[in-house]
């Protein structure tokens, strides 16, 4: 198989979607968003709990391929904890570096462990499937 | 099926009139099995496109000059080859962009059957009243039914489909009843592959007097296709999945159901006498073809029916039926590989389920090594959420696929599970 091929499914991918992380539901949340692919059927649904701007506890439920639901899980362990403010410019790093067809990378200083999807950039049919989590963090956070 | 399937020789020289069938997909050769979505085109089929283009261009059914004159001889000759091709005559067949908008000209036809006059009140229909489909259907067979139930006061109704994806015969008879006026159903489903038991279903359907429209997209570039033998009321199909062109599709009604059908879209070319309150219309097929036409798309389409007529319909079902056998083994034979509907006589087409691995997934491990295929619900949720699965993945072959190319689909996917780290 092609070198792009196991960039794009790293072991730390396959093992995020095999063993999802931040996979609860969050008891009193104070914002959720359902976010559906319609082309494939993907769902993620991710709750917040924000108290005083900071983000105390991220839930998430859903399923679909091994790129949205590892990017939902490395997504819940990197901004729980953030303040908004932090987790939204993240989120627009990310989208950035998604849809840069390979050409921006994600900072391993920010991203940590999350920056194994770096590799969907360059698959735009799969860029969607990274972006879920993340769409709907966004809505969460303009709740 | 008696007719032989096409042997390696037959097969190499059609692929050689399919040139983008040498294209190299992530440095491999491409191994299309995505037909069921869009087939390929073969260059006959682009040379009729561009051949209009370079020397008959012009407006069909309008101007005295000669292009125009040969243009629309033209355009109603490849409305007579399609028509023969279907067993139809060839005022019964309408142009379309594609099969859904077929089924859209009906379903709105129909609702607007109850305010267009004597002629048509027949076929107008109001609550009480029931539409049935079926559970397998794709959303273009579906939704245009959900809507007609909903502008006009009737109820929808649907065949169920048992564990296996099969109809449930029994059930269509208790359905059955003197309020069923349409009875919607796919000649072939788009995700099973399996050919549906259109006869018995237009026999029930006709004897309480429902009118029966299929949809045939995945029968007509598969299977000979004998409209008037089926006594099926109304069909639709595309060109785009059997050789033509995007843009282009058919449908098919009988001669006295388009007659009394009022039309869906209105404008320039479905007219005969205008005035600034009020409008009459041409008899079928011109009254449901407003606007400008798909001209150049409805001869590619006459080409490609022409180039399915030279390889012979029996022989290219028989190519589907074995193409057919050796994808159902060899999925049957992989370890954590559930064949969807593997039963009852098909066509060249199977969706799968590999157990522990997303068809996302599946399909992007392929396309690493050049095969295309389809992934996701096919636009059949329905079906889908029946056999309790959200998207599969699905490999459909077309006259230019090899056993070769069928083999080296299955022994990488045979490869999927491993890769992704899903022991069996």
């Amino acid at each position: 198989m092609s070198d792009d091929l196991t960039n794009l499914y790293q072991q730390l991918i396959l093992d995020h979607a095999k063993n999802p992380r931040g996979r609860v539901t969050l008891e009193h949340p104070t914002a959720s968003s359902h976010q559906v692919n319609p082309t494939c059927g993907d769902e993620v649904t991710l709750s917040l709990d924000v108290q005083d701007g900071a983000i105390v506890a991220v839930g998430w439920e859903g399923h679909g391929c091994s790129i949205s639901q590892s990017s939902a899980s490395l997504l819940s362990e990197l901004v729980e904890g953030l303040s908004s403010t932090d987790a939204s410019s993240l989120l627009e790093e990310f989208r950035t570096a998604m849809r840069s067809r390979g050409a921006i990378e994600l900072d391993e200083d920010r991203f940590g462990d999350a920056i194994a999807l770096n590799g969907v950039s360059r698959y735009v049919a799969r860029v969607k499937c990274a972006m879920l989590p993340w769409v709907a963090l966004e809505h969460a956070l303009a709740q | 099926m008696s007719h032989a399937p096409l042997d390696d020789a037959a097969i190499a020289a059609i692929r050689a009139d399919f040139p983008i069938l040498e294209t190299k997909v992530n440095g491999r050769p491409l191994v299309y099995l995505d037909s069921g979505a869009t087939s390929q085109k073969p260059l006959a089929v682009l040379d009729a496109e561009r051949d209009f283009y370079l020397n008959r261009n012009s407006a069909v059914h309008r101007g005295a000059h000669t292009l125009a004159a040969y243009a629309t001889e033209e355009f109603e000759d490849a409305r007579e080859t399609v028509a023969r091709f279907v067993g139809a005559s060839t005022d019964e067949i309408v142009w379309t962009s594609n099969a859904t908008e077929g089924i859209n000209l009906v379903a709105y036809g129909l609702s607007n059957a109850s305010t267009a006059g004597a002629e048509s009140e027949h076929l107008a229909l109001s609550p009480g009243d029931e539409i049935v489909v079926t559970e397998l259907e794709h959303h273009a067979n579906l939704i245009p039914w959900q809507q007609l139930a909903e502008r006009t006061g009737a109820t929808l109704r649907f065949i169920p489909v048992d564990d296996d994806g099969a109809l449930q015969m029994d059930a269509f008879d208790e359905l059955l009843t003197e309020r069923t006026r349409i009875v919607a159903v796919a000649h072939v489903s788009n995700v099973l592959g399996v050919i549906n038991p259109i006869e018995t279903i237009v026999a029930k359907a006709h004897a309480v007097g429902a009118l029966v429209v299929l949809d045939a997209c995945q029968s007509a570039p598969h299977l000979p296709l004998d409209l008037h033998a089926l006594d099926v009321d109304f069909a639709v199909f595309s060109g785009h999945k059997m050789l033509a062109p995007t843009g282009i599709g058919v449908l098919y009604g009988k001669r006295e159901l388009l007659a009394a059908l009022p039309p869906f879209l209105t404008g320039g070319s479905m007219i005969t006498t205008v005035t600034m309150e009020r409008a009459s219309f041409l008899p079928p097929p011109q009254r449901f073809e407003a606007g400008t036409q798909r001209v150049s798309q409805a001869i590619a389409l006459a080409a490609a029916v022409d180039y399915l007529s030279a390889i012979g319909m029996d022989e290219v079902a028989a190519h589907g039926a074995r193409m057919s056998t050796q994808l159902l083994e060899g999925l049957r034979s992989i370890d954590g590989v559930r064949v969807l509907g593997d039963f009852g006589e098909r066509v060249g087409l199977a969706s799968f389920d590999v157990e522990g691995v997303h068809a996302h997934d599946v399909g992007q491990f392929l396309d690493d090594r050049g095969i295309a295929i389809r992934v996701g619900h096919h636009c059949a949720q329905p079906l889908h959420r029946r056999l309790g699965l959200t998207a599969t993945a699905r490999a459909s072959g077309s006259i230019y696929t090899t056993s070769e190319e069928i083999d080296f689909f299955l022994n990488t996917l045979g490869d999927v599970r491993a890769f992704f780290g899903v022991t069996p």
